[in-house]
């Protein structure tokens, strides 16, 4: 099969391969790239254990291609942490006890990331739509909830302390 | 640091909500996942797989498929046959097809495999594979199957009379199972004035862990050693299984498993794929990877449930039960490759007599063949335990409907009295401990029982009322820590398990145990039974599990046994530590043995406290200068066969209200209490019990694998099959009792699948009250808004 070259900046680092058009972005990071702490769980965009962050939008790593990344900015859980320093959702989740297996955790992460951006300051009702994207099958999301939430107060407090 | 209280939370022992270790990599995508193992030379494998029921395979052509460049074998039953490994034995004493050999069983059957250079590859290779199938009527019924002139299934046991678990009376018929009394029982029911009946079906469901299975095998010819990457929640056991299998030695076969992705019981088993691609490699000297899709693994690997049941109480007319009665048509699907002990072809399943003191008791189980996939694992229970709380809190509150006493009161006439245990059941099961009624009273205070039933009337006679509310309660006791080996073993290895730890001389530990973590947290709560038995900080303490290379032999973690097996095991282990350390400190203080106490972390001189040792200070000892006549060092290990079972027990209270419109079921309220004795971890515990309640949740309401009269499974992907969303899922209040068990080390009973096997009675217990005035006394799971409609409809109410 004909391979295109794509470029991408993966975590802030840029990346130019050849890849089969047909290749879904899930096997790209993690077969290409060994990133691969994003899971595949299902492949059919319904478990989002894939999910990771493309210019800005949460995307399903499952149903979507390598290509369609061709000069995009991805961040995947492995970009999440600064400096050894873990970002508030990291700090949530391991705090409030938001995982059991791990599985879906990457992909949470990623969602809860960019949740967080588009609505800073969810009632708890707001953070399960919010995250019904994405299934667990350990936790109840009881705490994945509480986990969020604490990454939200974490991240407008810094905020507030930045301004 | 001095104050016992500031040791005492500095070592992080029992009792602690401690963050849990494990997370540090997952938060940061550094698990290591079975898909996450690449291995120099990698090959993937992929399989085709049948897409009819039950049909002959009259050819299979492989030429096109392997054309395509990068593509290196296709193998099929006959290129397995040489070997011996086209069919394998399988936990149930049953055999099972490898890969089709002649004909189908089921829809998905795996009938060939290709490996090729990737994933895609092989994919690509798997369509273009040929068979030809000539189709056979398909049996999904488990009653159809056992009439007389029914289609055989299994034409490879025609003429055998006798299954592995006695008399085999139909050609689909595999197995007959019965305990208790059965005259006397039939006595209580002749004499009793009141009796009940009900038939109870509880639906083939899937575990559906998040991740899926699969597993990379590589064979070294130079060294002749098997390394196995395996989705196992018991890898020692398979280390076994290949090597009897395989004829590599024991000692050559390393299965290793890595983080697991979830488990619930879906990946206790050895499936075909693991088989074919250790084949693959050994056949092409290369490492070969296989990881399954989701509709793979909904439709082919274990599935759980499938029991028809009727049952059948007797009582005074004030409610005392005095006989239960149950009779099972248990669908085993192709092959019985059922996950259970191997003298219990039912499991644990004649526990169904439950929290309640009942004279006279009998149960049967038929298992029976029929065009589905193999399995029958236990779905985050201990083994059928789920089937058999479901039947006997079902079953109790078709009897208060009956005599019109109220759910919690017809309960607290039929407990076990806490002054009985030990008690022993009319099935012969020891129960270690419990206190039911406290359980009860505290949840009904909790929730404000009365109010509850009163508003509950108040809603019956208002005509307008928009909805129906309900209240489901279950008191159930569960059987887990399987267990005890003079009853329990595995294709013969008792079901004991291990725990191996290693002190340093700076006063850091390793355990290396024979179970292996999905989620439970065991890296965290194992090195905490440790902190309070020997004084070192958890901190300190790595937990090592899964490498059969590395790891003492243990039975696996599945049936709620890790905590009541192998955290004994490691209590034991410590204990043999702490007993060595009471002499090394006793040479460094120059007194004896007996004149030295413990507390906390540090033997002290009696009468003396300004005289003592660290446990520190005796670990740098153990290795630098031991008393004489003791060998240096500071390790045990400990294999720990468990004197009996553990009984975990809890009490659960739903409100749930009905839309007359839609049918929709909304779970107002859930209150469970849990009593698993001691508690190691309470924060663990508690997402324990979050996640249990979920997955009831998910099967009560939503969870069922359908087929068609031609045996094709209609719901194997996520979007017919039931995971609920943050979105659905209840908001769970969670209590606690505690009632350790007297014959464990630390007390502790385990926990995990109590909420999952307590709650799922008391979701359906709820939607079913919402109709008891109205004369209904029974729904099937799962409780869907259209079946619910349905029931409304049918009572004439809908809206």
């Amino acid at each position: 099969m004909t391979k295109k070259r794509i470029k991408v900046k993966v975590n802030g680092r840029s990346v130019e391969k050849e890849v089969e058009p047909r290749t879904l972005l899930v096997h790209f990071l993690r077969e290409e790239l060994s990133l691969t702490g994003a899971h595949i769980g299902c492949e059919t965009s319904h478990c989002g254990a894939c999910t990771v962050d493309v210019d800005g939008k949460s995307v399903k790593g499952c149903t979507h291609l390598a290509v369609q990344c061709d000069d995009s900015q991805v961040l995947t859980v492995e970009g999440l942490a600064k400096g050894g320093v873990l970002h508030a959702v990291q700090e949530g989740f391991f705090t409030q006890h938001g995982l059991q297996c791990g599985f879906c955790t990457p992909g949470m992460l990623m969602r809860a990331y960019r949740f967080l951006q588009e609505n800073p300051d969810p009632t708890e009702a707001e953070v399960r739509v919010g995250m019904s994207g994405n299934l667990c099958r350990c936790t109840g999301y009881q705490n994945i909830v509480k986990a969020v939430l604490y990454a939200a107060t974490k991240l407008r407090d810094s905020q507030r302390v930045a301004a | 640091m001095n104050a016992p209280v500031e040791r005492t939370s500095a070592l992080a022992g029992i009792g602690e909500s401690r963050l849990r270790k494990e997370d540090a990599r997952f938060i940061q995508g550094k698990g290591i996942y079975v898909d996450d193992v690449k291995l120099p030379g990698m090959l993937h494998m992929d399989i085709v797989r049948a897409p009819v029921a039950h049909a002959r395979i009259k050819s299979i052509r492989k030429e096109e498929a392997l054309k395509i460049p990068g593509v290196h074998a296709v193998l099929t039953a006959d290129d397995l046959k040489p070997l011996k490994l086209h069919w394998m034995p399988t936990l149930a004493g049953d055999v099972a097809a490898v890969l089709a050999d002649q004909k189908v069983h089921f829809q998905m059957q795996e009938v060939a495999v290709v490996i090729a250079d990737d994933r895609y590859i092989a994919a690509d290779a798997v369509e273009a594979v040929q068979v030809e199938y000539e189709e056979l009527p398909a049996l999904i019924d488990p009653h159809e199957a056992l009439k007389p002139g029914a289609v055989v299934l299994r034409e490879d046991l025609a003429g055998r009379t006798e299954g592995a678990h006695g008399a085999r009376t139909h050609p689909n018929h595999i197995f007959t199972w019965e305990a208790g009394d059965k005259a006397a029982t039939d006595a209580a029911f002749a004499r009793a004035p009141v009796t009940v009946k009900e038939q109870l079906l509880y639906p083939r469901v899937h575990p559906c862990p998040l991740e899926t299975c699969g597993c990379v095998a590589s064979f070294d010819p130079v060294r002749g050693e098997l390394t196995t990457y395996m989705t196992s929640q018991a890898p020692h056991v398979v280390r076994t299984v290949v090597s009897l299998l395989s004829g590599i030695p024991e000692s050559k076969v390393r299965i290793i498993s890595p983080d697991i992705g979830g488990g619930f019981g879906n990946k206790v088993g050895v499936y075909p794929g693991y088989v074919c691609a250790i084949v693959a490699s050994i056949v092409l000297g290369r490492p070969v990877k296989w990881v399954e899709d989701r509709i793979e693994n909904i439709s082919s690997t274990a599935f759980a449930r499938d029991y028809h049941m009727t049952g059948e109480l007797a009582a005074t007319s004030d409610g005392k039960i005095t006989g239960l009665r149950v009779n099972v048509i248990a669908d085993h699907g192709a092959f019985d490759a059922c996950a259970d002990p191997t003298k219990y072809p039912a499991g644990m399943f004649h526990i169904c007599s439950g929290s309640y003191d009942i004279a006279a008791a009998y149960c049967r189980v038929d298992g029976v063949y029929t065009n589905k996939a193999p399995g029958g694992v236990a779905y985050r229970c201990s083994f059928r335990v789920t089937e058999a709380v479901y039947l006997v809190e079902r079953m109790i509150d078709v009897l208060a409907q009956k005599l019109g006493i109220d759910k919690a009161e017809i309960r607290y006439r039929n407990f076990i009295r806490k002054e009985q245990f030990p008690y022993r059941s009319p099935f012969g099961f020891e129960y270690d401990s419990g206190d039911y009624r406290t359980a009860l009273a505290k949840v009904l205070a909790a929730v404000d029982y009365k109010a509850l039933r009163s508003e509950q009337a108040a809603k019956r006679k208002d005509p307008a009322s928009s909805s129906l509310m309900g209240i489901g309660i279950t008191t159930f006791t569960e059987v887990v820590g399987a267990g005890p080996s003079k009853m329990c073993d595995i294709l013969g290895v008792g079901m004991f398990d291990s725990c191996e730890i290693r002190v340093h001389p700076t006063g850091s530990a390793i355990a290396r145990m024979g179970t292996i973590n999905q989620g439970q947290g065991h890296q965290t709560t194992y090195a905490q039974i440790i902190a309070t038995e020997i004084g070192i900080p958890s901190d300190v303490v790595q937990v090592e599990e899964g490498d059969t290379s590395t790891a003492p032999y243990g039975l696996g973690t599945y049936g709620s046994r890790s905590t009541p097996v192998a955290g004994a095991a490691i209590a034991m282990a410590a204990r043999k530590i702490h007993a060595k350390a009471r002499k090394i400190a006793a040479h460094l203080l120059e007194v004896g043995d007996r004149d030295l106490e413990w507390e906390i972390d540090r033997f002290k001189v009696k009468g003396d406290g300004s005289r003592f040792k660290t446990m520190k200070d005796i670990c740098w000892a153990a290795y630098h200068e031991p008393p004489p006549g003791l060998e240096p060092g500071l390790e045990a290990v400990h294999y720990y066969d468990p004197p009996n079972f553990t009984y975990p027990f809890g009490a659960y209270l739903c409100v749930v209200d009905i839309d007359k419109g839609t049918g929709e079921v909304k779970v107002r309220r859930f209150y469970a209490l849990d009593d698993c004795g001691t508690r190691i971890n309470p924060m663990i515990i508690e997402g324990q019990i979050h996640g249990g309640l979920t997955e009831g949740f998910a099967v009560a309401l939503g969870q069922q694998m359908p087929f068609d009269a031609q045996g094709n499974l209609l719901g194997n992907t996520l979007m017919d099959y039931f995971l609920p969303t943050a979105v659905e899922t209840p908001k769970w209040e969670t209590d606690f009792t505690v009632t350790p068990s007297p014959h464990h080390p630390i007390g502790a009973k385990g926990v995990a699948e109590s909420p999952h096997v307590g709650s799922i009675p008391c979701f359906s217990n709820a939607v079913i009250d919402a109709f008891s005035h109205l004369s209904v006394t029974h729904m099937n799971m799962p409780h869907t808004s259209w079946r619910v409609w349905q029931q409304l409809e049918t009572c004439g109410i809908a809206r």
